[in-house]
């Protein structure tokens, strides 16, 4: 990165910052508002069975309801880590 | 019939009775019987912003309890016709507002006053509850920054389903937005969320938007509500909001940076 580099990329305004967490977090909240009571509980017990088998992090299992008319469909996102053998 | 009115917020000392007492007293001003209601037990405040806290004798939960009627409790505002004030008891016993007591406080007042404010304690907890639980309508009060933000969409959830008219069946209430302590020059610079921004997480409609203004503070400390110093940006600001408030098309005023000339720019700093 050459030196006018330096002066083309400003720091990332800290309002932008906000913005972005902001937009993840209420989005998140909303879904879990939004969702049946037992989805929290669930999520967690998702997450204790996929641990027997593979170390994931606390955020490994995203759940989200949408409604289709009269069908409720269950989406659930697990992430693995990129090593399993857990060397980085 | 009144139109009763919670303005609630999530977070604390986002300005919420500050609100109250601007919004209730540019109704008044405009020849609309209203009241304002302080719900935050325990703490009462909205006494002090109006400036009547040495004429409080009976308080909103003596009503319920039946200690006191409605017009012995109800402060009538010295300056402006047509305002009264309810102001909140200093129990500490959370318990003094049952649900059946606050509806039938507020149904008598619906009979006499055109508008009810209710001033909402900050929290999700009862006397919030019991603020919005019979409204017809939110103002919801919110500072550009991410932890009001966030409280502010929570309670926008609480109000779409914590409601009587929800309860029975209808609509959820509209909620409308008042941005406050806002700051033109700190959005211009990146360092404040903007109008936009806030409405693009919370999407619903903006009933106004109140400058960071040393005016507040001024009107605080000598208990005149700060829509009464109408020389002042926030004076300014919140009358605008009383007007859309009642439906009328005002322009937003105070979000933009005043524009410098050549010499401002070279010696403003």
């Amino acid at each position: 990165m050459g030196i006018f580099d330096y002066f083309r990329q400003p720091r990332q305004k800290s309002a932008n910052v906000a913005k972005e967490r902001l937009q993840i977090i209420v989005a998140r909240e909303r879904a879990a508002r939004s969702g049946p009571d037992y989805l929290p509980a669930m999520q967690q017990e998702l997450l204790q069975v996929i641990r027997k088998y593979v170390e994931v992090d606390d955020d490994a299992v995203q759940m989200n309801v949408d409604r289709e008319g009269d069908c409720e469909v269950l989406e659930l996102n697990i992430t693995l880590p990129d090593h399993e053998d857990g060397t980085g | 019939m009144a139109r009763i009115v919670v303005v609630t917020s999530g977070k604390g000392g986002v300005g919420k009775t500050t609100t109250s007492a601007a919004i209730a007293t540019g109704l008044a001003q405009r020849g609309h019987r209203t009241a304002v209601i302080d719900f935050d037990v325990g703490l009462r405040n909205l006494d002090l912003i109006m400036g009547c806290e040495r004429r409080v004798v009976y308080d909103f939960v003596n009503v319920i309890n039946g200690d006191a009627n409605l017009k012995q409790a109800l402060i009538r505002d010295k300056r402006v016709e047509n305002l009264y004030i309810l102001p909140a008891s200093q129990t500490r016993d959370k318990e003094a507002l049952t649900e059946d007591g606050v509806e039938r406080v507020l149904g008598e007042m619906a009979e006499e006053f055109d508008y009810i404010i209710c001033d909402s304690p900050a929290g999700i907890e009862r006397g919030a509850l019991m603020a919005a639980y019979h409204a017809d309508e939110a103002v919801v009060v919110t500072n550009p920054e991410v932890s009001s933000v966030r409280d502010s969409d929570r309670i926008l959830g609480i109000l779409a389903s914590k409601t009587r008219k929800v309860e029975q069946g209808g609509d959820p209430m509209p909620g409308r937005l008042l941005l406050t302590r806002y700051s033109p020059e700190r959005v211009e610079r990146g360092e404040m969320l903007s109008i936009e921004d806030v409405g693009d997480i919370l999407a619903i409609d903006l009933l106004g938007v109140i400058p960071e203004s040393q005016a507040v503070l001024n009107a605080s400390n000598a208990g005149q509500p700060v829509i009464l110093d109408a020389e002042s940006d926030a004076g300014q600001a919140y009358d605008d909001a009383v007007g859309r408030f009642l439906g009328e098309d005002r322009p937003l005023r105070f979000v933009d940076v005043p524009k410098r000339g050549f010499f401002g720019r070279l010696f403003g700093g």
